[in-house]
């Protein structure tokens, strides 16, 4: 293989080399130290006269008498079956001591987009156990939901407690969970890897890490290499896999960064005018194939620089994904966990994988029910602050008090709880309900009231002469 | 993006790259440079490659085949792609974007010895419930039948000849960012109904018109979306995912096929082209999807049918433009969009319109166009340079969708500049009453908003007698009028006729309120009166006449009691 030692210019992650052969658009380049150590690189730029690469590790220690190899192939993957238990680097490399991975296959980590002709829609309910996105922002197998969350969140927590609980009850598939980090501080990953490790998940689990001290254009590959694991284990191997890519906003630091370092026009906030593209690039690999067993679901975990959900990455992030789970600073601070606000968040693909046969015919007019109780006793701790509690007419104050059950009662929940759909969130969710009038109830059908409000259900309890326990009770001995 | 040296090609020419021959356009030419944005991811091209200008911009096949056919930008059908290269799109592929093979029933309606000009419906093809009619291309002069043929043919062959020689087929090409020609456009005078209330009652859209929808995300706009493409009564719906998710994608994949025509009861399939360029296919396909799409839509409008075409989402389209403007290294506008853009957005909503055709028959494509403001800030620069344009604006709005309240349009910043061109086919076609109606629920709607500002400060009870009640009215108006329900079978369509009957319905129980108040009834008993709890369940009751009846008696019994007490 030819090595060059014609480069003119080095200018942060960037190496431009002159008076090459004709190189392929996105080939590997190794770059060698004077000492012989290898770096590793790819071309972003190439013409007759110049070639420009853009360096996966530091540029230190890089000088003019450093020689460049082009590999004469894009980046590709190795991927297999054994790969299941292992923890990479953000680069694809072990980490854990392990032997390299034996290849079954070698993927392109781009990863050509899903001929939606060939997608399957998703419409399988996962429950995650926890009554905010269940009940409320269901998840569905082969979506894309992130966690848009703030510094000092415990996003974390919820990550975890989502990949620890998360089944789709009655089904006994295999699964596995894909975990990308990246720039994460070094506590964070012992958080993750203490709790794979303690509940047994890492068994089925694949991890790559990129730490906030690894090289940022590092992790601009990241993803993509746990994508490419993804799909080649639900495509080819029949998984169903869970992905989860913490956090987003230091992968788009690391494209500003780059694309500052190329010098290209920057768009809004200095983030690349293309991020919106990338992004897609990313958040789109999820989904489900017609005749394919497996499915790749996606959580993303971003960060909102200064809370601020209309940032870029939060923006563009939302257009692409299918909904959002936001988590508030504000019930973080009322001591609630999870801390996830219902109002603003949104899962898009709720409506396919709920109602009779999935979940319950009742869930969507029950979580629509929930949605607009909670969002009008908001409003009125609005009022309350200017007038004061006795201002208020009786309906009002049945909706403001309606508000505080709702955040202590359905939202805040336990880390380990488990909470089931039916039993426990649906009929929670009812239980709450029936303690505002019932013809306040108007997003939900005569019948199903009749069914399911628990002033109906004991009365049919009380004719049927049965002993069994209502809803209520069951719940207080669970709680 | 490429670039090719000596390449004799023009602007917008179609060229073939490199040894994969990948699909790129000419987007500039400087010198003996020739820049071309290609169609497809460009990995592992290396300089020195050929490129073939195949001397033709980019166009589309126009002819039987088009319906029920799902494309990706640039007119490849989805479904032979994933015959051709499986799951995944990879590169290279090309397909024709109609079926060559496949024979079609030719019926002539012109005879030999007739003369025909550019325009001219030459003969009929049965395609799926909807004729498909042939014409003369508007780029040919036309001339006198010297022979037309009878039966069944593919696409490529001739069916009929002129005197000059000139062989037509049922099949012909158009490039996209050119408009079809018409005789003249037409004054946008009648409805397009869409079944939605707040649409069709509030701020209706005429056939051939412009609307704008554009909201933050996760305020309910696909689904309003694809309850337009689902229930408009236009015979002919175009929708352009363009830059979509891949799951919503698949979701109107699979559900059109399945929808039913409320009208003829076939798949609603049959009178639909799908555009699918999702989010993470090539920029520079996501670019061209938008002329595809429309291209299509004025060919049909051209057999004389109304058009209706859902661009979803015309920002991904603006910043598929910026995309490639930046790596042209364009001098950038306002927030890094081309200077151009507002050109573009003009000249793509102007080839809306209701027309006189060529073959004098008229025929409409309305343009609904979605807009996705980054972070709900509607003065970016796409929103504003669409609002000048559009005539109707459907404000979506997020606040609205965390209450659940669907269709999540915002009723006081939605406006519609049709309802003066539309006026008087609601008096003929509706009720004469309807406009009047129509302007009272939009003044109670309008009261309400003032005086949520003084309950906000100082509470509801604080409010005069009178304005208590006008809040109730404008509560039903909203919760029983505007609310709809895409997901309930009955609801999801409301025809005129039920929108008149259920908002006359709510403005007779604000008369007798208002009457029975002068008269010294209590305001808590006016606001209790059961009859109107009632009124949600009209919208969701097929056969609704027995129960507004009902309910109308009942309201009767209510006020005559309250009248005796």
């Amino acid at each position: 293989m030819k090595e060059y030692r014609t480069i003119s210019q080095i200018a942060g992650p960037l190496v431009f080399v002159e008076k090459t052969e004709p190189v392929g658009y996105s080939e590997l380049v190794n770059i060698v130290q004077a000492d012989g150590t290898i770096k590793r690189g790819q071309v972003l730029d190439t013409s007759d006269e110049l070639v420009v690469v853009q360096c996966f590790e530091t540029t230190a220690g890089l000088g003019r008498d450093s020689g460049v190899r082009f590999l004469g192939e894009t980046i590709k993957m190795p991927v297999g079956s054994q790969m299941l238990g292992r923890i990479l680097s953000g680069s694809g490399k072990p980490k854990d001591g392990g032997p390299e991975i034996v290849p079954e296959k070698r993927l392109d980590i781009g990863g050509a987009a899903i001929n939606p002709y060939a997608r399957d829609t998703p419409r399988q309910f996962i429950q995650t156990g926890i009554s905010t996105i269940d009940g409320t922002n269901t998840l569905v197998r082969g979506q894309k939901l992130p966690i848009f969350s703030g510094s000092g969140l415990p996003h974390n927590e919820i990550a975890l407690q989502i990949a620890r609980q998360s089944k789709v009850p009655g089904s006994t598939e295999e699964f596995a969970v894909v975990f990308a980090a990246m720039g994460i501080t070094k506590e964070e990953e012992n958080q993750f890897m203490q709790d794979f490790e303690r509940t047994g998940a890492l068994e089925h689990a694949v991890v790559f890490l990129n730490l906030a001290d690894d090289p940022a254009v590092e992790r601009i590959v990241t993803p993509r290499l746990a994508l490419t694991t993804a799909e080649y284990l639900a495509f080819e191997l029949d998984y169903h896999v869970l992905v989860i890519l913490t956090d987003m906003t230091n992968y788009c630091e690391a494209l500003r960064q780059i694309g500052a370092a190329r010098e290209e026009v920057p768009g809004r906030r200095g983030y690349p005018g293309y991020m919106y593209t990338d992004l897609a690039s990313i958040y789109e690999r999820a989904g489900i194939i017609k005749g394919k067993k497996g499915s790749v679901t996606q959580f993303s975990i971003l960060t909102m620089p200064g809370d601020d959900i209309t940032h870029p990455i939060p923006d563009l992030s939302g257009y692409i994904t299918e909904g959002q789970i936001v988590v508030s600073r504000e019930l973080h601070r009322k001591g609630i966990y999870p801390p996830i606000n219902v109002l603003p968040s949104l899962s898009r693909l709720m409506n396919l994988g709920i109602g009779e046969g999935m979940t319950r015919e009742d869930h969507k007019k029950v979580s629509d029910q929930l949605y607009a109780g909670y969002a009008e006793g908001v409003d009125l701790r609005g009022l309350v602050a200017i007038v004061g509690k006795d201002a208020l007419s009786e309906r009002d104050r049945l909706f403001l008090e309606f508000a505080d059950l709702f955040e202590d009662r359905f939202v805040r929940q336990g880390h380990n709880e488990d909470r089931a759909i039916k039993e426990d969130t649906l009929d929670l969710g009812w239980e709450l309900l029936a303690t505002l009038p019932e013809e306040q109830l108007v997003r939900i059908d005569r019948e199903l009231i009749h069914k399911y409000h628990p002033k109906y259900r004991k009365k049919a309890a009380a004719e049927s002469g049965t002993s069994s326990a209502t809803a209520s009770d069951l719940r207080s001995e669970s709680m | 993006m490429v670039t090719a040296v000596d390449l004799d090609a023009h602007m917008y020419d179609v060229v073939k790259v490199g040894h994969e021959q990948l699909m790129g356009e000419v987007i500039k030419i400087q010198g003996e440079n020739t820049i071309i944005q290609v169609y497809e991811d460009t990995s592992g091209i290396r300089p020195g490659e050929p490129v073939e200008n195949t001397g033709l911009s980019l166009a589309v096949e126009l002819g039987p085949g088009l319906l029920t056919s799902i494309y990706d930008g640039i007119q490849r059908p989805l479904e032979v792609l994933v015959e051709k290269m499986g799951d995944f799109i990879e590169r290279g592929v090309t397909a024709p974007g109609l079926s060559h093979e496949k024979k079609w029933e030719f019926v002539p309606v012109k005879k030999a010895g007739d003369s025909v000009g550019p325009g001219t419906i030459i003969g009929e093809v049965q395609e799926t419930n909807i004729v498909h009619r042939i014409t003369v291309p508007p780029n040919l002069e036309g001339g006198v039948i010297r022979e037309i043929k009878t039966g069944s043919f593919t696409v490529d062959e001739t069916v009929c000849v002129l005197e000059d020689g000139t062989e037509l087929t049922m099949m012909q090409k158009w490039p996209v960012r050119v408009p079809r020609p018409v005789i003249e456009k037409k004054n946008p005078d009648i409805p397009l109904i869409t079944g939605q209330r707040i649409l069709d009652g509030l701020f209706p859209i005429a056939k051939g018109g412009t609307a704008a929808i554009p909201g933050p995300f996760g305020s309910g706009k696909t689904v309003t979306q694809q309850a337009l493409a689902k229930w408009s009564d236009a015979e002919i719906v175009v929708y352009i995912g363009c830059g979509e998710r891949g799951n919503e994608m698949t979701e109107v994949l699979t559900e059109f096929p399945e929808l039913e025509d409320p009208r003829t009861g076939k798949p609603l399939m049959e009178r639909t082209v799908l555009i699918a360029n999702t989010s993470n296919m090539p920029v520079a396909a996501r670019e061209a999807s938008v002329y595809t799409g429309i291209t299509i839509a004025e060919y049909f409008r051209d057999m004389g049918y109304d058009v209706s075409l859902m661009a979803d989402s015309t920002s991904r389209w603006a910043e598929a433009m910026r995309e490639i403007s930046s790596r042209l290294e364009e001098m950038p506008g306002e927030e890094g969009y081309p200077a151009y853009l507002a050109a573009r957005l003009s000249e793509f909503y102007e080839r809306a319109g209701r027309v006189e055709t060529l073959n004098e028959d008229m025929g409409s494509v309305t343009v609904i166009g979605a807009v996705s403001p980054p972070g709900g800030d509607f003065s970016e620069p796409v929103t504003q340079n669409t609002l000048r344009i559009v005539k109707v604006f459907w404000a979506l709005d997020a606040k609205l969708a965390q209450r659940r309240h669907f269709p999540a349009i915002n009723w006081l910043n939605s406006y519609s500049l049709y309802l003066d061109s539309l006026h008087d086919w609601y008096d003929e076609n509706v009720n004469p009453e309807w406009n009047r109606i129509r302007i009272w629920a939009m003044e109670v709607l309008q009261k309400e908003a003032e005086l949520q500002e003084i309950v906000q400060l100082v509470g509801s009870d604080a409010l005069p007698e009178e304005e208590q009640v006008t809040i109730e009215v404008a509560r039903l108006i909203r919760e029983v009028f505007l609310q709809q329900n895409a997901f309930d079978p009955v609801d999801t369509y409301c025809s005129m006729a039920k929108q008149y009957d259920m908002l006359k319905a709510i403005k007779t129980y604000a008369d007798r309120a208002s009457a029975a108040q002068k008269a010294g009834a209590l305001t808590s008993q006016i606001v209790a009166i059961k009859a109107k709890n009632e009124l949600p369940q009209v919208k969701f009751e097929k056969d609704y006449k027995p129960l507004l009846d009902k309910i109308y008696a009942q309201m009767d019994a209510e006020f005559n009691a309250m009248k005796e007490a």
